[in-house]
Formats: C-alpha cells, sequence, structure tokens
C-alpha cells in the first residue's frame, strides 16, 4: 500500500475534549460525589476494622467477667457496655465485622465469578446452551432469596462455610441473568459484527469486545449485592445457621443478646446497629456507583 | 496475511458472483412455518474494480445481502464465487478467506465501533486477529489512520464517544481498511452524516478506491449519493433484484416502473417541477406473504393479468455491459399489453 | 390473549417441576448418609427400617424421587419427625398464619411504598426526593430481624402497650383478627414485615416514575395544555408495569422472607415452622414448607405476568 495521502478537509475537524477512558471517566464522576465519597470511607473504616480488629479492640472479645455482665455504656471503660457473658460489645462488634463482611463478601464474589461466567457462555453461545443455563437459574430463581438461604444451608447442617455456599447459589441465578441480559445485548451491536467480519474467532471476540462491555453491569449489580449478602449472612446467624458461639458475629451477638432485653434494651440493639450501618453504607456508595457508571458512551 | 493476494482470474475475471443468495428468517411468535423472505435468490456480479450501488427502500433486504456476502448471517442457499474460487467449497476458499479479503463498514457509526476501547485498538484489532503482533498491528492501525485523514496522535488514543460522527465513520473506514481488502462492502455507510460530512467521506472513498484499486459494493437508500458514486447500480424489490445496469442508464432510461417511480420520488430542485402526487404511494407489502408473480404489481400502475400469474425473470446479469429488469413489459412474448412498445 | 395465558402456564410448570427436584435434593445435601439426617441420633433399628422402607431408600434415585414426586401430587408430604403429624396439616397450619400477616403487611407495603416512590420521582431533585429516597435506603438496608426487636422494646419493654410475641391466649386454631385481644399480637410483626418491601418498592417506584418522567410523551402532553395532575397520572400510568413486577416479587419476599420475623415474634406461621425444622433436623417438614413456598412464589410470578400483560400491550406480543 502506498503510505502517503493528505486529504486537509479532516485534518481541520474541531479537536474533542481530552480523552479519558471509561474508567476514568467514572473516577473522575465519583470524586465529585460527596455522599458516595463518604459512605466509601464509611465503608473503607469498617473494612479496616475488621481486618485490624486485634490492634483496635479495646479488650479480648472472649474475656468474659460474672460481675461485669450486662453493664450499660460507658461501664468501667467498656464505652457500649458488656454481652451477658462480660463481655466488652464494642470489641466484640469490631471481631464480629470479620465473620459478617466474609459471609457476606464471599459469596458475592463467588457468585459474580460463577454466574457471570454461566450468563456471558448463555448470552453468547448458542440457543441451547442459553436455554440450558437459563431454564437452570430460572428454578433457583423461582425461590425467594431468604428461603432458599435458609433451606440450603439448614440442610446442610448450618455453619459459616455452608452458609457461604447456600448465599453463593442465591447469588448466582441473579448475577447469571444480569450477565447474559448484558451479554446478549452487546453481542447485536455492530462493533462486534464487524469484528467477526475480520475474521476474529469466538474466544477473540470476547476476550476483546464482550468482556469490557460486560464486566460494567455486572460490577454495578455486583456492588449492589454485597449489602444483601451482608443482610443474609447475619440473617443465618441469627437463626443459628452461621458460624458457632463463641464466635463474635452480629448476628449471632443479636440473637444471643435478644434474651436480654429487658435487662439492657440499648446494648442489647448495638448488633443490629452494626449491620445496618454497613448495609446502608454499602447500598449507598453501590448507588453511587451506578450511577457514576451510567455513562452513555 | 502471510500471502499477497495476487489478481487470479484476470480483469475480465468477476470479483464477486453471488448466485441465487437465499435467506428467510422464520417469524418469532408468528404462524409456524411462517418466515420473512429477507433475500429470494438474488443474483449479480461485482467487477472488478467497480462500484456496485445496491439502491432500495427500508425493508427490502439490502443489509440482509451484505451481511450473506461475508457470510455473516448464514444463507439457507445459493453460491458466493470470490475471484474464481468458490466460498466454502472443498476447492475453494473457507469463509475466513474470504473475510480476509471483504471487509465491511456499518451505517450506525456509534454501535460499530466498542466504546470501551481507544479507536487505535479498534483499528489494531483485525490485523492482530490475522497474526500481526501487537506492536506490528499498532503501527497498522497508525498509518491507515494516516490514509483516511485523521492524525494518529490525536485520534488513535480517542474513545469513540470522543469522536464526532464523520469521524467515527473514517475511524470505521479505517478498521476495514487495516487488513488490506480487495473489496469493501459499504452498508449505508454514510447515510447517517450531515450532508457536508458526507461529501467528505464520499471523496475519501472515491481516493482511497483509486489509492488501493479496491472494488465497492455500496448500499444506500439515497440515490443521489449512488449516482455520484456508484459504476453500475442494482435496484432491490422486497428481497429480490428487479433491475440492474449502468448508473447512466438506471438514472436516464430505467426500464422497471418502481426504478422510475424511485427516480420520480426524489425532491426536484426546481421549484417549477415539483410533484403533487408522490409517484409510489403507501408502504411495501410484507415480505412473509409478497405477492404472486411480479413483487411490484400491487403498487404498479401498469400491472395486468399477467403480473399476478408468473415472476418476471431478470434475464442475463453476467454482462458488464447490460441493463436488465425483471418485468414484463421488457418481454415480448409475456402477453403484457406494454411489452412491445418497450423495444 | 388465551394463548399467552396457555403459554406462561406452560412456561410455569418445568419450573415448578425443577423446584421440586431442588426440594427433593435438599435430603441428600448434607454429609453422609441421608437416613442420618431424617433420624434422630437416639433412634432405634426399627425406626431406622421402618423409615428406610417408608422412603424408599433402598431404590436408585429417580425412582425415589417419582414416588415421592407422586405422594407429594396428592398432597401427602410424611410425617414430621418432631411431632410425629401429618406434614401436610403442619404447613397448612402455618402458611394459614403467614397469610394472616401478608394480608395486612401486603396492602401497607405497597401502597406505603408505591406512594412514596411516587411522589419522589414526580420532583426529582427536591427535599422531598432526598428525604423519601434516604428513608427508602434505611427501609432496603435494613435487617429487619433487628428492627423487630427494637421494636419490641419500644412498644413492649419499655412503653407496654403491645405484647410482645406469640399469637395470644387462644392460640393458633382460635386466633381472630377481629378481636383486638387477639389482633394486638400482629401489629408489630404486620410493621415490621412492611418496612423492607416499602424500601425496596419505593425505589423501584421511583427509578420506574422518573424514567417515564423524562420520555417525550410527557413533553406532548404538557404541550397539549394537560394539568400536572393529569400528567401525573398519566406517567403513574406507565410506571406500573414495572412497579408491579417488583410487587410480585415483593409478595414472595413477605410469604417466603418472613422466617426471621416470625422467628423474633415467635408467630408460628410458615417461617417459624421452618426455623424450628431446621433446629430439630425435621427434614420432611423443611421439604414441605419450602416447597410449598416456592411454589406459591412461582404462582405469584404467573400471576403478575399475566396482570403485566393485562395492563402493558407491549408485553403481550413477546
Amino acid at each position: 500500500m502506498p503510505n502517503t495521502m493528505i486529504l486537509p478537509t479532516a485534518m481541520i475537524e474541531p479537536a474533542a475534549p481530552k480523552q479519558r477512558g471509561y474508567w476514568g471517566s467514572v473516577g473522575n464522576r465519583l470524586r465529585y460525589d460527596p455522599v458516595t465519597v463518604f459512605f466509601g470511607l464509611v465503608v473503607l473504616a469498617i473494612i479496616l476494622a475488621a481486618i485490624f480488629a486485634p490492634l483496635l479492640a479495646p479488650f479480648d472479645p472472649y474475656k468474659e467477667s460474672i460481675i461485669g455482665r450486662l453493664k450499660p455504656l460507658g461501664w468501667k471503660g467498656h464505652w457500649l457496655g458488656t454481652d451477658e457473658l462480660g463481655r466488652d460489645i464494642l470489641s466484640r462488634l469490631i471481631h464480629g465485622g470479620r465473620v459478617s463482611l466474609l459471609m457476606g463478601v464471599v459469596p458475592v464474589a463467588i457468585a459474580t465469578v460463577v454466574g457471570g461466567t454461566l450468563g456471558v457462555v448463555g448470552g453468547f453461545g448458542g440457543r441451547k446452551v442459553n436455554t440450558a443455563i437459563m431454564r437452570t437459574m430460572d428454578v433457583f430463581y423461582a425461590f425467594p432469596s431468604v428461603l432458599l438461604a435458609v433451606a440450603i444451608s439448614g440442610a446442610m447442617g448450618g455453619g459459616a462455610m455452608n452458609g457461604m455456599i447456600a448465599l453463593s447459589m442465591v447469588f448466582t441465578p441473579a448475577m447469571c441473568r444480569v450477565a447474559e441480559t448484558a451479554t446478549a445485548q452487546v453481542k447485536n451491536l455492530d462493533f462486534v459484527e464487524a469484528a467477526r467480519a475480520t475474521g476474529a474467532g469466538t474466544l477473540t471476540i470476547l476476550r476483546y469486545h464482550i468482556l469490557g462491555n460486560v464486566l460494567g453491569p455486572v460490577f454495578i449489580y455486583a456492588s449492589s449485592l454485597v449489602s444483601v449478602g451482608i443482610l443474609l449472612a447475619s440473617g443465618l446467624s441469627f437463626l443459628g445457621l452461621g458460624v458457632k458461639p463463641p464466635t463474635a458475629d452480629w448476628g449471632l451477638m443479636l440473637s444471643t443478646l435478644r434474651q436480654s432485653i429487658y435487662v439492657n434494651p440499648v446494648v442489647c440493639a448495638l448488633p443490629g446497629v452494626a449491620i445496618l450501618i454497613t448495609s446502608v453504607s454499602f447500598n449507598l456508595l453501590s448507588d453511587g456507583i451506578r450511577s457514576a457508571m451510567d455513562v452513555r458512551m | 496475511m502471510d500471502t499477497v493476494e495476487i489478481d487470479r482470474g484476470g480483469p475480465a475475471q468477476p470479483l464477486l458472483i453471488a448466485k441465487d443468495l437465499r435467506k428467510h428468517f422464520k417469524v418469532k411468535g408468528g404462524a409456524p412455518g411462517a418466515v420473512v423472505r429477507a433475500v429470494d435468490g438474488v443474483s449479480f456480479n461485482v467487477f472488478k474494480g467497480e462500484t456496485l450501488g445496491v439502491v432500495g427502500e427500508s425493508g427490502c433486504g439490502k443489509s440482509t445481502l451484505a451481511r450473506l456476502l461475508l457470510h455473516l448471517i448464514e444463507p439457507d442457499a445459493g453460491e458466493l464465487v470470490f475471484d474464481g474460487d468458490a466460498v466454502g467449497d472443498m476447492r475453494g476458499i473457507t469463509v475466513n478467506a474470504l473475510r480476509r479479503q471483504v471487509q465491511m463498514v456499518f451505517q450506525d457509526s456509534s454501535s460499530s465501533l466498542n466504546p470501551r476501547m481507544p479507536v487505535r485498538d479498534s483499528i489494531a484489532f483485525g490485523p492482530y486477529v490475522h497474526g500481526k503482533t501487537k506492536a506490528e498491528a499498532g503501527r497498522i492501525a497508525r498509518d491507515v489512520l494516516v490514509k483516511v485523514g485523521l492524525k494518529p496522535d490525536l485520534f488513535g488514543p480517542r474513545y469513540p464517544h470522543e469522536l464526532s460522527g464523520g469521524q467515527k465513520q473514517r475511524i470505521n473506514i479505517a478498521r476495514a481498511l487495516a487488513i488490506e481488502p480487495r473489496m469493501v462492502i459499504l452498508d449505508e455507510a454514510v447515510s447517517a452524516l450531515d450532508k457536508s460530512v458526507e461529501a467528505q467521506v464520499l471523496n475519501l472513498l472515491r481516493a482511497l478506491k483509486e489509492n488501493f484499486n479496491l472494488t465497492y459494493l455500496f448500499i444506500s437508500h439515497d440515490l443521489s449519493v449512488v449516482r455520484y458514486i456508484s459504476d453500475r447500480v442494482l435496484v432491490m424489490y422486497l428481497g429480490a433484484v428487479v433491475e440492474l445496469g449502468p448508473v447512466q442508464d438506471i438514472f436516464s432510461r430505467p426500464k422497471h416502473p418502481y426504478t422510475t417511480a424511485l427516480l420520480a420520488s426524489r425532491p426536484s430542485m426546481d421549484p417549477a417541477r415539483r410533484i403533487e402526487e408522490p409517484p409510489i404511494t403507501g408502504d411495501p407489502p410484507s415480505p412473509i406473504n409478497p405477492p404472486s408473480g411480479c413483487r411490484f404489481r400491487t403498487r404498479c400502475q401498469h400491472a395486468e393479468a399477467v403480473c399476478a400469474q408468473t415472476q418476471p425473470i431478470l434475464g442475463a446479469w453476467n454482462d458488464r455491459d447490460s441493463h436488465i429488469a425483471a418485468c414484463h413489459m421488457q418481454d415480448p412474448e409475456s402477453g403484457h399489453s406494454l411489452a412491445i412498445r418497450t423495444h | 390473549m388465551i394463548n399467552l395465558l396457555i403459554r406462561r402456564i406452560l412456561y410455569a410448570v418445568p419450573i415448578a417441576f425443577g423446584v421440586s427436584v431442588v426440594c427433593f435434593s435438599l435430603v441428600y445435601l448434607a454429609p453422609g448418609d441421608p437416613l442420618q439426617t431424617i433420624l434422630p441420633s437416639d433412634a432405634s433399628a426399627e425406626t431406622i427400617a421402618l423409615v428406610k422402607a417408608a422412603y424408599g431408600f433402598d431404590q436408585p434415585l429417580p425412582i425415589q424421587f417419582l414416588k415421592w414426586l407422586g405422594r407429594v401430587l396428592v398432597g401427602d408430604f410424611g410425617q414430621s419427625i418432631a411431632t410425629r403429624r401429618p406434614v401436610s396439616l403442619e404447613v397448612t397450619g402455618a402458611l394459614h398464619n403467614t397469610a394472616t400477616l401478608a394480608l395486612f403487611a401486603v396492602p401497607i407495603a405497597f401502597s406505603t411504598g408505591f406512594s412514596m416512590g411516587a411522589i419522589a420521582g414526580c420532583f426529582p431533585g427536591s427535599w422531598l426526593d432526598r428525604l423519601l429516597t434516604g428513608t427508602a435506603v434505611i427501609g432496603v438496608s435494613l435487617p429487619n430481624y433487628w428492627f423487630g426487636i427494637v421494636m419490641v422494646i419500644l412498644f413492649a419493654v419499655e412503653a407496654m402497650v403491645l405484647p410482645a410475641t406469640g399469637m395470644g391466649a387462644n392460640g393458633s386454631d382460635g386466633f381472630s383478627i377481629f378481636r383486638w385481644a387477639d389482633a394486638r399480637f400482629m401489629v408489630l410483626p404486620v410493621i415490621t414485615l412492611s418496612m423492607v418491601p416499602i424500601g425496596i418498592i419505593a425505589r423501584s417506584t421511583r427509578a420506574a416514575v422518573s424514567e417515564v418522567m423524562g420520555q417525550d410523551f410527557v413533553i406532548t402532553l404538557r404541550a397539549k395544555g394537560l394539568s400536572e395532575a393529569a400528567i401525573i397520572r398519566h406517567v403513574l400510568k406507565n410506571a406500573l408495569p414495572q412497579v408491579l413486577a417488583v410487587m410480585g416479587l415483593q409478595f414472595g419476599y413477605l410469604m417466603g422472607g418472613s422466617i426471621l420475623v416470625e422467628t423474633v415474634f415467635t408467630w408460628p406461621g410458615s417461617g417459624f415452622l421452618l426455623s424450628k425444622a431446621i433446629i430439630n433436623r425435621d427434614v420432611p417438614v423443611l421439604q414441605g414448607t419450602i416447597l410449598m413456598l416456592a411454589l406459591i412464589f412461582v404462582a405469584t410470578n404467573l400471576l403478575v405476568d399475566l396482570a403485566q400483560s393485562l395492563i402493558d400491550p407491549r408485553i403481550r406480543r413477546t
């Protein structure tokens, strides 16, 4: 090919603004959204507190005290009081975040990978593959989420690990639907056809043209599931299907402290406040991410 | 792109022969067996170095035809021969080999570029798929950007949403040219552009064709654009070819009443010659149940009994100069009352 | 229309079948011998043999499943291990109690949530919108079992105006919603149960309404000189199908998701039955309750689907 050809008309077309990739512009939008930044920082603080729990907790969360049971806020340095076995509530809340966050986040991550993959395969594959995957997912979708989580983890005999497996199974079908819808939409756009027209194979097209465009919706959905995950996980613990005592966990704490509401109601309600703050923060962070990522391009 | 494509058949060998291409789509939720006859037995040649314009109303099957030529949609029946080699045949060439030599530019310039990719990567994708290293592919992308009149450093790193419609269409052309095809199918490639930008892109296409010995199949519903760029014109109606011939002949002496009507429905620049009545009214009939005989008869002012009974034949379509039309009035033996006078 | 009805029902049948397969497999999810899951650990050899025969564990799985399905189809879910009563009796009684709660929670949640979302969506960006959407976020983030405990603390422990738990002196069988002495036991559970659906419905209504508000036809209506009230009526009508879909899901949530709330209030509904079954490892009850709840959920979704296509002609064609 001869490689010089000057067409001056196009050279003088007005220049577009400085180019910024998709994720760049999402980040930029997020920076100017104070609500999202605030709740993002709260989420960060909660996660850091869980990671560095042993350094932050003022007391040993497992140290019991017969005389110091169910004490009110501020009793002898116990800022948030003590529980029915005299253990420091604040320390247990900080430590409890570890299990609660893990049980809420891990299933979302598993569902994102498994459900996302199934969804992309279902969306990009042929009619038969799609039917097989999506109809199976529909069956699991036919259960209310709490019910399915309780049923599976209950049948498996409870425990943190089974709880996480159950929650993964609850989230996978929903994730799969989101990924399938996104894939099917992108699949029909001209640029995928153009890529096929250049002779690219299915895997190459998936890797370079589909994944990048499906990741956005999948990520948005995953971020909104984290809050649900934390709520369901502590719900399972509340029913006794999560970690076993004496491990500190918000749902489990709530369930044991519940017996003592007549003695010290304020202290008994505290684990729920921790769950609520965490879940609200994750929700609002996810809302912010969603609207920042909703860029028409 | 390991081998240099040579002009195997010589200049007389048509670059692409389409024989009796057929594609029927199943109607979703319709009666069992109901099909849309999107492309219903289309045959034509594309000669080396020419621009073959394809015109017709929306829904006549132009875009389906374009996709059939690249096997982006699998044809139900029919044959494709590229420079003497049957596509998909044991002794011919594979679909992939065809796609190296025939490229396509799509109408919607925004959905035809990956929104999450800088445009230079979209251009480099083709060469990369065909075995170039990423660095080589990037270099090719730069070269091609220059060829379509865009500064590589300024425009290459941009994302599609940061470009104007005309710039996006230049990128689409660049992407098609990046793997050095011999033929480019332009599916309404300039239809969505402003008139001024359209003219720029059309001139670019002409210049590129000249420089790289390209052959174009130019699909458009805009007759003046087709007249400007084409050497020959193919007129489609309801999934079938109704007229085919050199551009001058088609525009000055149309043979098919549908072509006549299409030409007459162009708005005139001369206020004195403005038409009061549109020469063609109503929508085309449904391609699910096309009329018997001649498909145009329901809207044709010359329709007679014979038009409902037998389907008119297009005649010989493999001659570069012939001007042919699928109309009973063209056939002295058809029994149509106006048939003789046309000769 | 009849065509659509048949198609949707035909579509629901394989789903219902799949649901029953899942419920059947629950017994086999547990590690080890399924017999261990079904039997109490101190079961005698006689009981083991009896149960083994009753469940037909010696036969291949598909046969076992078909036999189980055959019994389920005629309403025989087996016998509760804990109470020795037929599971079907236990489940229907519990479902009745759950439905009593839902009967009140559903209208409260739907009307409150829809009004909140509609008001917020009609005035996007206003302080009212922010207040309502803020409240709705708390609603969707609420651990409702905790909220139930807080309600008990406030109204039963501190103010002592409402009872904390149970169904009252007359028990499940004598309960009447028309007698205040009984009905007061429902107040806290119903409020608690409504909170999360209120948040979810408010959020989706707001999203649907503000989306419709942005469509071109609203400008046309305004240009035609319609009053704001008439425009809002048009907008709400267009947002309704989308909201309806969410409401259908929420109805299922109220039926199936009441497990935590019923546990907090020891309300003898299906959820409470389920949590008791889990504690007692009472697999027949577990299976039967889940199957019934899931089937109700499938049926609700079917009804919502049909209602949606009645309202929205665009859906009918697909």
